[in-house]
This record gives C-alpha cells, structure tokens and sequence, in this order.
C-alpha cells in the first residue's frame, strides 16, 4: 500500500491564459476513495481531466503508482473513467461497450467474453448483455459504463458527478454499489463532486477546492466537524458565519455583543447550534417551517438573518413576534478567515 | 369558401411540380417521330431507343463515374474538414465554413468558366480531370454540411471514452464516430450523388468532343435529333434518383438529414 499513489506535484492547468488550477499539490493514497469537493468552477473536473491525460499540464508533474505519466498518451495511463454522461457508445450492445477496451488488446475471444461477463456480473447487469444503451435506464447505463471501465482492471478510477444523474433511490443504491465495488476491487477511486452530502457519504477522505486551490482536505467527520474557514464551513452546512472584532459578532449590517472571549477572527453556527426559545438576544421571525424532527425559523436581528433549528417539543412563535436566541460558546465554531 | 382556395393553391402547386414530370414520361412513350404532347399514339419504343444510342451510353458512364467518385472524393475531403470545424476551434472557422460553401453560392457557368480557362486550356489538364475536380468541389459544400450536422448531435466525451479505453485518437474515430455518423454519411453522398449527376451549368464549358456528362449530351443531341428519346431518357433517369431517394429513406429516415 502506498500513500503516494497518485501524486500531483506542484500541477498547474490552464486553459488557453485562464489557469483554472495553479500549483495544486495532493497525493492520494493506494485504495482510497477520495472525493474533489467544490463548486462549478473550482477546478476539480480540470484536476480529474488532468489525471486521465485528456487535459496536459502547463507545468507540474503527475505520478501514478511510482511512475511520471506526465506526458504520457492518456491511452496508454491506464486509468479508467466514468464519465458524468456516461458516454455509452450508442451503436454498441451493452456487451459490446464492455468489451471495447479488451478487443483492442489483442486479447482471445473466449478470455474477452469471460472478463466482459465477469464484469457485467459485478455490477449486477448479467442477462443485459444485448441490450443497446438507448434501450436501458440511467441507472443501468451509467453500471455499463462501470463495468466497461472496471474490466479494463485500471490503476485509477476516475468518476465525475457519479451520484448527480440519478433519482434519490437511485442515488442510494449506486452508493452502496460504488463502495462495494471498491471494497471488492480494491481500485483507488476520485471522484469529482459537488454535493458534499455525496462527499461525506462516499468518501474515505475529502479534498475540499476553491478556486483551483485545496481549501481544505480532510477524512468526512474532520470536515464536517471541523471546517477551518468560511468557505469550507458554509459548504459543510454552518449556515450562520459572522466576524469576530473585540467582544463583538459583526455582520454587514450590524453587531451584536458576545457572552465569550473569541480567539478567533470568525465564528460559525449550524442552524442547530443556535438555541431558540431563551437567551441574552432577540429577533423577529420572518420565516417559519416544519421539518419533521424539528422546526426551522430564519429570524431577524441586529446581525441580519439568522437561521436556527428549534426542537418540535418548543411552542411556535408566530410570524412577525420576537423570539430570544443564544449564538452559545459551546456549538460556536472558530474560524481561520 | 377558405377550403375551396387551399384545394385550388394545393392544385395548382401539385400540377406545376408533378405535371411536367407526367408530360414527359407520356411524350417519351409516343408512337409517333417527334417530340410532341399529347403523344401521337402509345409505345414504349423510345424508351428502348434510348439504350441504343452510343453517345447516351458514354455520357451516362461518364455521369455515373463522376457522381460517384466525385462524391466520395468530396466525402474523403469534407468528413476530415467537418471533424476538425467541428470539434477544434480554429481561427477562421467561420471563414473556412464560407468558403466551402461558395461552390453553392457562385454560379456554375462561372466555375465552368474559370477551371476552362485557367486549368484546361494553359495547364492542358484533360476535360476529365476538370469535370471530375468541378464536381467534387461542387458536392464538397454539401458533404461538410450534412457531416457536420451529424458530428453536432455525438458528444465529444464519447471519444475521450474510447481514448481512455486504449483507442489512439484514429481509432477513436473509426471505431466511435464514423458508426455513429454513417446515416449522415449515407445521406450526403446521395445528395452529393444526385446534385452531380444532374448538374449542367459548370458542365457546359467543360465538355469537348467525345466527353460529355449526360445532361449537356442530352441537350446537345434535342439540337440535331427532335425525337422523343430525350423524353424517355428523362423520365428514366428521373424514375432513377426517385428510387435512390425512395430507398435512402426507408433504409434510414433520409429526410432526417437533408
């Protein structure tokens, strides 16, 4: 097991004079499955591109398994990719999609079909072999093309938005398939993202960006619990992020005195951290809804809106009254910046 | 009263399309020596004429190999060009999709005119070549364009799969694209096919003794012989590009592409 199986260094990718990722340095460990986390934009389909060899690096060098693959072919990296719209090939039989990376091997007939059926058993397509991509489901066609790719036995397995297509039933059942297979193959995964609900469910490690730059990589608890800055934080769902300045909450539109001593020049509530119902502060409710186990109220107060989660068991406070809060030390989350 | 206008415009539309299609096969089928409608008699002697006169034989194969070749050469040329317009973005792309349209936009007769006089008569290329170059340039618009609206419904990650599959970009090519394109293929050389063989304009200048393409053999002999063979041959040949089209389109929805 190596911890450097992939390794970026110092990689810079540019499209024409935009440079989408500068300087961007990770290694992934052998077996991992690592998720690229982020908005659109933030260079994680660049980086995967980058690993798959359809994109080459401005400058920096790109390690797989010991061996600079800088510039080698993407052909011959031997990294497998499952692409966000599958890219079945249309006038090919399921089969036939599976088998495409095996026929240009030179490989036997008999071995061909053996592998290829393997493969379709693994992600649990055996009896579809004659079906053509445009007579199966997303759910199937996107199986196909992880079968076709993991036949081909690669180093890495590359997947982009893998959860994104499909429906919320879908979605879970194709996560428990993608970590199965993992489990089975053992095949290092990175996977590219958005949604970092996918993130924390899917990956052993997330790789948090932001405009081409690593904001912050951790395992998916760290991250969660832990984010170091805003931005890291409001992807992980702290949903009320204010600055720290002396013994004041300061926001754009005003401030508001602290019970605490901060240390840090920002801090950050979950809805879940705010408590409703008592504290030193008041605001007035301009949203309510029923979530089920509890109720979600945005409020207004000197420090702008504030969202807040109260227990079901708690008296509704009607539109329009005032409701005391407590922003308290003990749920605050410091923050670098 | 509305009805009765749309029946009489649809009347009168069909009959200026379809009617000279039916006057022609029913003046090919005359008893009679001349060119004439209404017929002077029926008979289908003309039409078996028509498969005795030499010069219609040597015309129709010179017709035939240019369509062909011509179309495939225009194919060999414009599925590279439509490939690389489509999925590179070239400076001068828009300038590059003009000017393979301009044997479209530029009369014929001028193009005749030109290779005429600056190919075949300084550089003494034979008629032939200059036929056979005319008409490849003049299918080449038609085989970029039909190409080309092929090529934009395949997704280019489609290729970037095969590649990542082990494919080298040809391979990629011919083992992805062209199967996915070969209706659009299939469409523009009948196109290609039927705009050559019909074609008279840039073929007027480039015919000399002995080599002529159908059409402006046709013509030549209506100026000697007023018989109905020329009828006849007509309505063969346009009896011809209807099955063409007729099969292309069962075979694979022509009219998706054209």
């Amino acid at each position: 097991m190596s911890d450097k199986y992939v390794r970026l260094s110092d990689l810079t990718l540019s499209y024409g004079k935009t440079v989408a990722v500068p300087n961007l340095n990770l290694d992934v460990v052998e077996g991992e499955l690592i998720a690229l986390l982020g908005p659109s934009g933030c260079g994680k389909t660049t980086t995967m591109r980058a690993i798959a060899g359809l994109l080459t690096p401005t400058s920096g060098a790109i390690e797989i398994d010991g061996r600079d693959v800088t510039r080698l072919a993407a052909n011959k990296r031997g990294i497998g990719l499952v692409f966000q719209s599958y890219a079945l090939f249309p006038h090919l039989s399921a089969f036939e999609n599976v088998a495409f990376g095996l026929r240009l091997k030179n490989m036997a007939d008999a071995e061909v079909r053996s592998r290829t059926e393997a493969g379709m058993a693994t992600v649990g397509l055996a009896g579809f072999e004659a079906r053509k991509p445009a007579e199966m489901s997303g759910g199937q066609q996107q199986r196909v093309a992880l079968a076709r790719s993991l036949v081909m036995e690669p180093k890495v397995l590359l997947l982009d938005e893998p959860l994104s297509n499909l429906d919320a039933r879908l979605r879970l059942e194709m996560r428990t398939e993608l970590q199965r297979v993992q489990k089975d193959t053992g095949v290092t995964m990175v996977f590219v993202t958005h949604d970092q609900s996918e993130a924390l469910a899917l990956a052993d490690r997330i790789v948090l960006m932001k405009d081409g730059k690593i904001e912050q990589l951790g395992t998916p608890s760290q991250l969660y619990a832990e984010p170091a800055t805003a931005f890291a934080a409001e992807f992980m769902g702290f949903e009320n992020i204010f600055r720290v300045e002396g013994e004041n909450l300061v926001s754009n539109s005003g401030q508001l005195r602290l019970g605490f001593a901060a240390s840090s020049s920002m801090l950050a509530w979950r809805p879940g951290g705010v408590h409703v119902g008592q504290g030193p502060f008041s605001g007035r409710v301009v949203a309510s809804s029923f979530a089920g186990g509890h109720r979600e109220y945005v409020f207004d107060c000197q420090l702008g809106e504030i969202k807040a989660d109260a227990p079901i068991e708690t008296a509704e406070v009607p539109l329009g009254q005032s409701i005391a809060f407590d922003l308290p030390q003990s749920t605050a989350r410091p923050l670098l910046a | 009263m509305k009805n009765l206008t749309i029946w009489v415009i649809l009347g009168l539309t069909l009959t200026f399309l379809i009617g000279p299609f039916i006057i022609i096969i029913f003046a090919g089928a005359s008893a009679g020596e001349a060119l004439a409608f209404p017929p002077d008699g029926l008979s289908l002697k003309w039409y078996f004429k028509v498969f005795t006169i030499e010069s219609f034989r040597d015309s129709f194969l010179l017709s035939m190999f240019l369509a062909i070749f011509g179309t495939l050469t225009a194919l060999l040329l414009g599925i590279p060009a439509a490939y690389a317009l489509n999925r590179y973005d070239l400076p001068g792309n828009e300038t590059i999709r003009t000017i393979v349209a301009a044997p479209i936009i530029v009369p014929g007769i001028i193009v005749g005119l030109a290779l005429l006089r600056y190919l075949v008569i300084p550089l003494d290329f034979t008629v032939t070549l200059a036929l056979f170059m005319a008409h490849t340039a003049l299918v080449l618009p038609y085989a970029v364009r039909v190409v080309s609206s092929s090529l934009n419904n395949l997704r280019a990650d489609m290729e970037e799969a095969a590649v990542l599959l082990g494919c080298t970009r040809m391979q990629a090519f011919m083992k992805v694209v062209l199967p996915n394109i070969r209706g659009g293929v299939l469409a523009a050389f009948i196109l290609g096919f039927v705009t050559s063989f019909n074609q008279v304009p840039v073929s007027l200048f480039l015919s000399g003794p002995g080599v002529r393409t159908l059409p402006i053999d046709m013509l030549a002999y209506m100026e000697i012989t007023y018989d109905p063979s020329v009828a006849a041959l007509s309505a063969l040949l346009a009896f011809m590009s209807l099955a063409i089209v007729f099969i292309a389109e069962r075979l694979l929805g022509f009219s998706r592409y054209v």
